[in-house]
């Protein structure tokens, strides 16, 4: 890793902030080691079950803030699903709506400053998107048999031009898991990497360290943008995956 | 002027690896702009069309992710 102190106090580590640490005393991580990447992941769980199970908890005819939100976000996926997947879909329903809920509750999460980013780490998102290939494969295969290989034979296709199609279409499908995945991870490392960069800005310019400071905020306001949109197509991507496995034929 | 030939390597690999950014920037682009130039011709259809304008960002916009990934990957793991 390139970490080279610059003369002048000009120093950028963008990517510290993404360090796993363990939190209860040194030494190298295990599976078992209750790191910062825990922490905010079980921070995640609790403010979704906090929103969701209290929120919900009155049932009230006009609803608190708490109630209406939770049944925004459960209204937003529902009919999401049913646009984009069908009715079929709707089985699919808690799976989908826990992966959006989580990832765009530890988006926002790691929005706070001085927190962890759990979205952030490949290792996270390519769990959740290899949860869904697979989901999507094993289900696929399931319901259509081996009609589902039909999504890779495009028979709208000249006849000549198949084969090649064929191989083209077997390759996106492959990928779909690493595009998945890595689509969420690096747009939010990406946006945090580029606040650190401008925050060691302000740190080298002194007195001018405003000017840095204000285009802070405004990368911070697009990263607010970029969590909740970046959530919103992680699930749309999901579902437009599931539908290929309900709806195989091209 | 001294220096390690691969370290130089990893650095120009890593700017080049960032013109692939303007790429996905080109292609949000027009995925964007075509929306929008079509939402405004007709714009009673174009609130059911959000969900495939944001797929098509989305899937425009990974290759610029995998460019940048190249980029981070020649910078900190190479």
């Amino acid at each position: 890793m390139a970490k080279e102190e610059a003369g002048n106090g000009f120093n950028i580590h963008p990517m510290d902030q993404f360090e796993i640490k363990s939190l209860f005393g040194d030494g190298p991580i295990h599976w078992y080691s209750f790191t910062n990447a825990t922490l905010w992941m079980g921070l995640a769980i609790l403010a979704v079950v906090l929103l969701l199970v209290v929120g919900t908890r009155k049932r009230a005819i006009i609803p608190t803030r708490m109630q209406s939100i939770a049944e925004m976000a459960y209204g937003f996926v529902y009919k999401m699903i049913e646009d984009v997947a069908g009715k079929e879909g709707l089985k699919f329903f808690p799976y989908i709506f826990t992966l959006f809920i989580f990832v765009l509750v530890s988006n926002f999460l790691g929005l706070l400053p001085m927190s962890f980013t759990t979205t952030s780490h490949i290792a996270v998102t390519a769990c959740l998107a290899m949860g869904v290939f697979l989901t999507v494969t094993i289900y696929g295969f399931y319901k259509n048999g081996m009609k589902f290989l039909g999504l890779f034979w495009v028979s709208s296709a000249p006849l000549a031009l198949r084969p090649i199609l064929a191989i083209i279409e077997l390759i996106s499908y492959f990928v779909r898991p690493v595009s998945h995945s890595i689509r969420l991870a690096g747009n939010v490392m990406a946006g945090h990497a580029v606040i650190k960069v401008f925050a060691g800005f302000a740190g080298a310019l002194g007195i001018w360290a405003a000017l840095p400071i204000i285009s802070i905020t405004a990368v911070y306001g697009l990263e607010v943008l970029v969590a909740g949109i970046q959530a919103y197509v992680f699930t749309i991507l999901t579902c437009v995956y599931l539908n290929d496995a309900l709806h195989p034929s091209h | 002027m001294e220096g390690n030939i691969a370290e130089l390597g990893q650095y120009i690999g890593a700017g080049l690896a960032c013109i692939g950014m303007g790429g996905a920037g080109i292609g949000v682009g027009t995925v964007a702009g075509n929306f929008l130039s079509g939402a405004l011709r007709n714009p009673a259809a174009a609130g059911a069309q959000t969900a495939t304008l944001f797929i098509g960002i989305a899937f425009a916009e990974a290759l610029g992710i995998f460019s940048f990934l190249v980029a981070l990957l020649l910078m900190f793991a190479v």
